[in-house]
């Protein structure tokens, strides 16, 4: 029973230890941002490579989901005479939800496996020490960037894939189910309030933050060569994953809780 | 007091582990002004961790580093920077950057770390890779066009870009055929001269050591076991120097299967 107790409580502490390591690294992170030199063009690209370079991918996402979230919502609701409810339910769980969670997966790993991999490699080369030895920090160089494009280009993200989801539901309610597009537009409309929007643009913001920082923290923590590198870009999308899943929840909580 | 007394490089009881394994246990030396110190060892022995740990890119558990007499040990992030201005760095694999082209690596710290503007530091760039021979047409190059010499010789210039006080060359000539180490070696005794800074080297590359040593420090174990002028090298009786210059296996030098 002791060494069970003990196993648990070295397993918790092994958890905030390593809680307070990655909020230590994203506290010096942005606290570099405080002080010159800035990079604005590494910004710059790496808004570019996190947001202009995940349209196609997040757009065909969110394009199905809607199109999915139609046809099962319709199904669904027709049990009980319902049906008129399918444009607010795809509005509303796109805003809400599924945009910004399925955007942060796939931004996850499309982006989140491509820093851990690129800082990674900068590591288990000494690319990383070489910055340091050539007077440049490499949190304020490599780290920084690349949260800040994560912060700020999500929300733009997932704006297009609320309408792009919006969208694929009107094509299958409009073509396949034979609403009235009059009709389904303005029930879509009608029940959408800004704050689903805004809290679903929310969510990327933090989303966008948590594939960035696990992306960045695994890599700049890699070692070992090749096999380091892997290991480090598998950490960083599985954890950035089960932390979107995971804040999603406090969040929703947090906007939707009575 | 004179600056002529007072030592480039000072180190003391220098102690750093990873978990169990202790791989500096009290190192101690002392490097001149202008004067080229070549650290040797077996692999595994602490060289790397010992110019790491002077660098600032590792902090030692325990022990005092000193650079022109200022403690360095602990010091913080701006003054750190400050120091770094001092140094200059060779990476026993280059550690170029692949996203940057060839003049790009070598303006790096002209550019990010000085605020250096790019036509000006493009132009030092320039002139240092001359200054390690290679021309102008390898300066728009990705580091991944180049031989592993050209890549070491662009690294070369890269270190002295920005003129530091104190070069560190890790294992300078590993993985390069013996024409293209003796170059390189050349390349190292004349640039340090030609700035007149103060080296530090690690190898275990004899023929480069005899090229480029003032002084010699042998490394084993985490401890100095001993230093001297290159020339003593061959004159001295130490048993582990003697085992490792005449590369024998039998001695009192045992070589461990696991890395630190």
């Amino acid at each position: 029973m002791i060494a069970f107790l003990a196993s648990v409580g070295a397993a918790f502490l092994a958890f905030l230890a390593a809680a307070g390591r990655l909020a230590m690294f994203a506290g010096e992170a942005l606290g570099a941002g405080l002080t010159p030199p800035y990079y604005p063009r590494l910004i710059l690209r790496q808004i570019v490579y996190v947001g202009y370079f995940s349209l196609p991918v997040v757009g065909l996402t969110a394009l199905f989901t809607g199109m999915v979230l139609a046809l099962q919502s319709y199904t669904g609701f027709a049990r009980f005479n319902a049906e008129s409810a399918v444009a607010t339910v795809v509005v509303l769980s796109v805003t809400r939800e599924l945009g910004p969670v399925i955007a942060g997966l796939m931004v996850a790993g499309r982006v989140g496996a491509a820093m851990a991999a690129e800082i990674g490699t900068m590591r288990v080369t000494d690319q990383i020490d070489a910055l340091t030895t050539l007077s440049t920090d490499p949190l304020r160089y490599l780290v920084l960037p690349r949260l800040l494009a994560g912060l700020v280009t999500m929300p733009a993200l997932v704006l297009v894939a609320d309408i792009i989801g919006v969208f694929g539901g009107f094509l299958v309610g409009t073509y396949k189910l034979n609403f009235n597009p009059v009709t389904y537009l303005t029930q879509t409309e009608q029940y959408l309030e800004t704050m689903d929007v805004v809290s679903g643009l929310v969510k990327a913001a933090v989303f966008g933050f948590i594939v960035a920082l696990m992306g960045c923290y695994h890599g700049y923590h890699s070692r070992g060569g090749a096999e380091g590198v892997g290991q480090a870009t598998t950490h960083a999308v599985v954890s950035a994953s089960i932390l979107i899943l995971l804040t999603n929840y406090f969040l929703t909580q947090a906007f939707f809780a009575q | 007091m004179s600056t002529g007394s007072v030592p480039k490089i000072s180190v003391r009881g220098l102690e750093k582990s990873f978990g169990r394994k202790r791989v500096l246990d009290g190192v101690e030396f002392d490097v001149a002004a202008g004067e080229s110190l070549v650290i040797i060892g077996g692999s595994g022995t602490g060289k790397s961790v010992t110019i790491k740990c002077i660098l600032g890119l590792m902090r030692p558990d325990a022990g005092s580093i000193r650079i022109d007499g200022e403690e360095t040990v602990g010091l913080g992030r701006a003054a750190r920077a400050r120091l770094m201005r001092k140094f200059g760095m060779l990476f026993q694999d280059s550690a170029l950057f692949d996203s940057l082209s060839v003049w790009e690596n070598v303006a790096f710290g002209l550019i990010q770390g000085r605020g250096m503007p790019r036509q000006q530091a493009r132009e030092i760039a320039l002139q240092k890779l001359a200054a390690v021979g290679l021309g102008p047409e390898v300066a728009l190059l990705s580091p991944a066009e180049l031989s592993g010499g050209m890549q070491k010789r662009v690294a070369l210039a890269r270190a002295i870009a920005a003129e530091p006080e104190i070069l560190f060359f890790d294992e300078p000539t590993t993985g390069l055929d013996p024409i293209m180490a003796d170059v390189i070696n050349r390349l190292i005794v004349d640039l340090v001269q030609g700035l007149g800074a103060t080296a530090v080297s690690i190898t275990h590359d004899m023929v480069s050591t005899r090229k480029i040593a003032d002084k010699i420090a042998m490394l084993h174990k985490g401890r100095i076991v001993w230093q001297g002028p290159t020339a003593e090298i061959d004159r001295t009786d130490n048993a582990f120097v003697d085992q490792f210059v005449n590369g024998r296996a039998e001695g009192p030098i045992e070589m461990e299967v696991r890395a630190a």
